[in-house]
């Protein structure tokens, strides 16, 4: 009968691996596993109020989202391409980089300026075809889905890994809640300080590896010959300045 | 370190403004949708935030077993897909490029602000960093205010709302995965996984147990598709019986079986937002375009955190 108390597990895992609605998965799995382990119905709301008035850390993001639009209102994704503009000697592969450091310095600070829809597409990926161009050559389509796949995944490394050294992110408060109903307490700031070592390792792997990359690339898809200062022109619409 | 120190009773006094603004954000949320005839939902919509911001701004005052009917309650609408987007009030292209040009690079400092106040009340002070990120936020809004009139409270609530409305119920995720680890908690469903996991794994070495706990958090959240919900499961289930329970440090161990999920989250099609949206977005031909540049970071982190975690430990 102790295995009844796993069904919640099960309709977690299964629930999340058949892509079934989440907050549907969530709800079952609190009422089955409430009701197979005894706690009744009356035990499950007096458990879910308490749950959710110790875990409302996890609601500050709506604090910060008071100035997350604003900010976007006022010019925050024009002024991170301002400073992706002043990256010297760009190549693909270096912009790449630069986009990793920038989204990772900011997540560190919460900040997000766009992601892939609203910075990777519109900023970027111009900013990188205008760098190929600049060496007097014609972007290759395969060489542009290379840097689109660097470019999605330099962001989705950079901010998981260095948005956790902001105190007060999602990940470290439901890891302190998690370790509080465990009886262990711990402090954000100290959780966040142990993430140093990691986020540093991701971003500089990352960049040095992607970089070595693209440079293989460009040797694949359009020859070591060509020389850099060839035929160098400036388009100044491809490069997505103004 | 600790330069300012306030009592508990001063604490408490402070973290119930915090959650009484949130909840005020997410009622105005509620209100704003309810009077929006653009919005095709709004009484699910309405209810969905209106539920959840009584239930966060009231938690305090308001009996467990009422505030756990009203998370049930805002489950409802979520579940039947009746929370949608109203009115969307997005600043065109021309409108940020010219405050970009008025406010310049100066637009990072209120960017900042509030990490910089949540790290220094973390630092120097014994009060919450939630009290922190607060006045952090207050700051920042006066920031935006000075450097442009135009920014008035009613475009910080409307905005707000605008990125509630976008974000969608989803992002009371994190928040509901707390409540179902509570209950597993409660319900005793760790001691049953640690029966499972000890007929396999041998109790009391951490070494072995930290490997199969940072590989547990790996293969989960590869399945789940999100780290938040293998964590609870793993922490309760493996995490505490089997690396905690014989002296490891729990701030090692509990923070970095989340970022070892995050290196499960990198390799699978699963996490659908990060890995097949942008390919989606980008125009991308091959679907495992993304995952495939990020495989070698997530095999190089994960073991970099398992040695970290052991030496640690």
């Amino acid at each position: 009968m102790e295995l009844l108390k796993l069904l919640g597990v099960l309709i977690v895992i299964v629930g999340f691996a058949l892509k079934l609605d989440s907050i549907l998965i969530i709800f079952l799995a609190i009422v089955v596993t409430a009701l197979a382990g005894g706690l009744g119905f009356g035990g499950m709301l007096e458990q879910l109020g308490a749950s959710f008035t110790g875990n409302r850390s996890m609601a500050i993001f709506i604090m910060i989202l008071l100035i997350t639009g604003t900010l976007e209102r006022n010019g925050l994704r024009e002024a991170a391409a301002e400073l992706m503009h002043k990256v010297k000697g760009a190549t693909a592969g270096k912009l790449v980089a630069a986009y990793g450091v920038l989204r990772g310095l900011l997540g560190a600070f919460n900040v997000g300026f766009g992601g892939v829809a609203g910075f990777v597409r519109p900023v970027l990926m111009p900013m990188a075809e205008g760098a190929i161009r600049n060496t007097g050559r014609e972007p290759d389509p395969d060489h542009l889905e290379d840097v689109k796949g660097m470019a999605s995944a330099m962001e989705n490394i950079t901010w998981f890994f260095w948005q956790v050294l902001f105190v007060g992110g999602a990940g470290g408060v439901l890891v302190q809640t998690t370790l509080a109903d465990l009886g262990y307490q711990v402090e954000l700031v100290d959780l966040a300080i142990v993430e140093i070592p990691v986020a540093i390792v991701a971003l500089v792997f990352t960049a040095i590896r992607f970089i070595l990359k693209d440079r293989k690339l460009v040797a694949k898809y359009y020859g070591t010959s060509l020389s850099s200062g060839a035929s160098k022109q400036t388009d100044s619409t491809s490069d997505g300045r103004k | 370190m600790k330069l300012i120190q306030i009592g508990t009773g001063a604490s408490t006094v402070l973290l119930n403004i915090v959650w009484l603004i949130i909840g005020f954000v997410a009622i105005y949320a509620g209100i704003k949708n309810l009077l929006d005839k653009e919005n095709p939902s709004r009484y699910g919509t309405a209810l969905f935030w209106g539920a959840f911001g009584v239930a966060c701004a009231f938690g305090t005052w308001l009996p467990n077993k009422v505030t756990g009917a009203l998370v049930l309650i805002m489950c409802i609408p979520a579940i039947f897909r009746k929370v949608k987007v109203g009115h969307e009030d997005t600043p065109t292209k021309e409108y940020t490029a010219s405050q970009f040009g008025k406010i310049g690079m100066k637009i990072f400092l209120p960017a900042m602000m509030v990490a910089i106040f949540s790290l220094c009340f973390a630092l120097f002070t014994n009060i919450s960093s939630m009290v922190g990120i607060t006045c952090g936020t207050i700051v920042s809004m006066i920031l935006l205010h000075a450097y442009s009139k135009k920014n008035t409270p009613k475009v910080f609530l409307n905005d707000s709302e605008r990125f509630l409305s976008m974000m969608g119920p989803l992002c009371m995720l994190p928040q509901l995965l707390g409540c179902l680890g509570g209950v597993f908690n409660a319900a005793g469903v760790g001691e049953v996984i640690a029966g499972l996991v000890e007929n396999v794994v041998p109790k009391g070495n951490i070494v072995v147990g930290i490997i199969v706990y940072a590989i547990g958090m790996v293969l989960f959240t590869m399945i789940m598709g999100n780290a938040f919900a293998a964590i609870t499961v793993m922490t309760v289930g493996i995490g505490a019986p089997f690396v905690l329970a014989y002296g490891a440090n729990p701030v090692v161990v509990g923070m970095l079986g989340l970022t070892c999920g995050y290196c499960g989250t990198l390799c699978t099609p699963m996490a659908a937002n990060f890995n097949i949206v942008p390919v989606a977005i980008l125009n991308m031909k091959d679907r495992w375009g993304v995952i495939k540049n990020q495989v070698m970071t997530a095999m190089v982190l994960l073991v970099f955190q398992i040695i970290y975690m052991i030496l640690l430990s």
